[in-house]
């Protein structure tokens, strides 16, 4: 067992690059890339047998050394020395001593040790940071995006030239479609799953009214808003986040044009001009949905449902989707830029930008649905 | 004495949708020389840099790195040569989603075992050679031009490759930061011993720091051999791209 151990220990010797005798560490072969981990790994536990204060680094056999090993040398010269340890390396090869000088290991010991913010600390910096930084920049933009698009309804000269009608095209006229699909199916399911329970009440004409309410002050927005955020705001991020990764919105800023008013200011006008159109399509589209499901559920008929309509529908309904419309699209556009000028940090930054403007503008716009819910409750 | 080859190309050839980009292209790079492979713009020298780096798969004629043929190697052969290999890109092609300690460290976390402290050490170490330590915690959009090419620099040096490929390190420097780099890349070569290929156009740069030259024209060799005998070749070509200076000479005369 002895003899056994003996053998371990004497290959052990002979595979290690170092070997301590006196106050000596002897190093040998080559300290590079393959060897430094093990180095690392073992020397300070295989000094501490040394008592002396003053420990000789002899590089007589050293045959090799590279960045990680010139780094290795210096770390244990700085752990020994935080220890009251002090080290003398002599004996390098002028080829050595060459390459230990090229890589001026002495930065190294400058360590820069940070701080790590404790739990509370944390906390407080986050919400300083959220404060500071996302609510103050987006009170100025709100506050710039605001000024601008009231002020240049009277300015003719200052608006950009034909943006208006692009931009209304592309937020609203391209997402007809799929919000009439949409709201069609939402309306039919809404219907259909009601009517159940109304027909064991006996109550089915309310079908009427279930779904008139429902689409045109509640789900009609609500589902325009979530779809043309996922279209238009994203949209919007990506194309102002882009525009500033490549210095366009600098080359806008220099040639006389605020970006602003000549970005965001058109598509804040063609989503609060288009957005209670779709909205009041989305309602029909839903209400036809509905129209749908009691006819086939229930056995009313278009023209018994249309006649009720008229009844349950009021003013109130359609002055909420109109406040809700102006809200949301506000919100929608000032999101996309507020997100867009923000980037940072090239293509990468551009989808973040991208993903994060979708998620904030979603959530922004159920949180001011439940708000407005309440106040035209 | 000859020195040992460590990169031998033979009769490489290419060829883009029918468009011969290459033919027959034939050179040496010799262990500790530094080999500036020069000629005109769209003259195949980066298409040449990119067979070596095998980023082209090699349809005609040979390559021979450090002893290994190109074309025939196992994944793992070709991961052991990239190992030994240092290449810098022209635009930097640093990870913009690392900082830039995290893009040099890179190479150093996924195939060393090293130590997470020694590996910022020597991250530091490293970017103190191209004076970029302050810059550690620096996204590589938050550098400017010249320092994303040190920060580059760094990356391609950080494994002590035996050889280091750099496309056009130069371009769009200004000339005091090139001295400094052709400084630096003379000391890797002296006193590392690293063998350095360097495809350039800057012919102060080339008149420093070049062992040996190879000038491409038209997707062939025109010249190869030391710098010396390149300014002696007397080929028109050749003698046209280093004219240059010799006119800066005569204006200051």
């Amino acid at each position: 067992m002895l003899k056994r151990l003996l053998k371990y220990r004497k290959r052990k010797s002979e595979n290690s690059i170092y070997r301590i005798e006196n106050d000596t560490l002897f190093l040998s072969k080559g300290l590079t890339l393959d060897t430094v981990p093990k180095f690392s790994a073992g020397i300070l536990n295989d000094l501490k047998s040394i008592k002396s204060q003053n420990l000789i680094i002899n590089l007589q056999d050293l045959k090799d050394i590279d960045g990680a090993g010139v780094t290795a040398l210096f770390w244990l010269k700085t752990m020994l020395r935080e220890k009251g340890v002090s080290v003398r390396i002599e004996n390098a090869d002028i080829h050595i001593n060459k390459k230990i000088d090229l890589f001026k290991p002495e930065i190294i010991d400058i360590r820069d040790k940070k701080k790590e913010a404790g739990f509370f600390e944390s906390i407080g910096d986050n919400l300083y940071q959220f404060v500071s930084s996302y609510l103050y920049e987006f009170m100025v933009l709100a506050a710039n995006v605001f000024y601008f698009s009231a002020t240049d309804i009277f300015k003719k000269r200052k608006r950009r030239k034909g943006e208006f009608t692009n931009q209304a095209v592309l937020i609203g006229v391209n997402a007809t479609l799929i919000i009439v699909i949409m709201s069609f199916v939402i309306g039919l399911v809404l219907a259909l799953q009601s009517a159940q329970q109304l027909r064991d009440f006996g109550a089915n004409i309310y079908i009427v009214d279930l779904t008139v309410i429902a689409m045109m002050s509640q789900m009609g927005p609500l589902i325009t808003a979530i779809l043309v955020a996922g279209r238009s705001g994203s949209a919007i991020a990506a194309e102002i986040a882009t525009m500033k990764v490549t210095s366009e919105l600098d080359a806008l800023q220099t040639m006389g044009l605020n970006p602003i008013r000549f970005v965001v200011v058109p598509k804040l006008y063609a989503s609060l001009v288009t957005m209670p159109f779709l909205i009041l399509l989305s309602s029909v589209a839903g209400i036809v949905g509905g129209a749908v499901a009691a006819y086939v559920y229930l056995g009313i008929t278009p023209e018994v449902f249309v006649n009720r309509m008229v009844d349950s529908v009021s003013n109130k309904q359609l002055i909420t989707s109109f406040v809700k419309s102006q809200v949301y699209a506000s919100l929608i556009v000032l999101t996309g830029s507020f997100y867009g000028f923000r980037v940072l940090r090239g293509a990468e930054g551009v989808g973040k930008a991208t993903t994060a403007a979708v998620v904030v503008a979603i959530s922004l716009v159920i949180i001011a649905d439940s708000v407005l819910g309440l106040m035209f409750f | 004495m000859q020195k040992e080859k460590i990169i031998d190309v033979k009769n490489l050839g290419a060829s883009f949708d029918g468009t011969v980009v290459l033919s027959d292209v034939s050179f040496s790079v010799y262990q500790g020389e530094v080999t500036v492979i020069l000629g005109s713009s769209g003259c195949g020298k980066s298409t040449v840099l990119r067979h070596i780096l095998s980023l082209y798969p090699l349809l005609q004629g040979d390559i021979t790195i450090l002893g290994k043929q190109l074309g025939n190697l196992t994944e793992d052969q070709q991961l052991d040569l990239y190992l030994q290999m240092g290449v810098f890109y022209q635009n930097g092609a640093l990870l913009n989603s690392m900082t830039v300690e995290e893009n040099v460290a890179l190479p150093l976390k996924q195939h060393t075992k090293l130590p997470d402290h020694l590996i910022h050490d020597i991250v530091r170490m490293k970017l103190g050679l191209v004076n970029l330590e302050h810059a550690i915690d620096q996204f590589p959009s938050e550098l400017s031009g010249g320092m994303l090419k040190r920060a580059a620099l760094a990356r391609a040096i950080v494994m002590d490759p035996p050889i280091m490929f750099l496309d056009e390190p130069g371009a769009g420097l200004d000339p005091i930061s090139l001295e400094a780099l052709d400084k630096l890349i003379i000391n890797l070569k002296e006193q590392l011993g690293m063998t350095i290929v360097l495809v350039t156009h800057e012919v102060s740069s080339i008149l420093r720091i070049a062992d040996r030259i190879v000038y491409l024209e038209k997707g062939r060799v025109l010249f190869e051999g030391t710098l010396r005998d390149a300014l002696k070749s007397g080929i028109e070509s050749v003698s046209n791209f280093f004219s240059v200076i010799n006119d800066a000479d005569k204006i200051k005369s």
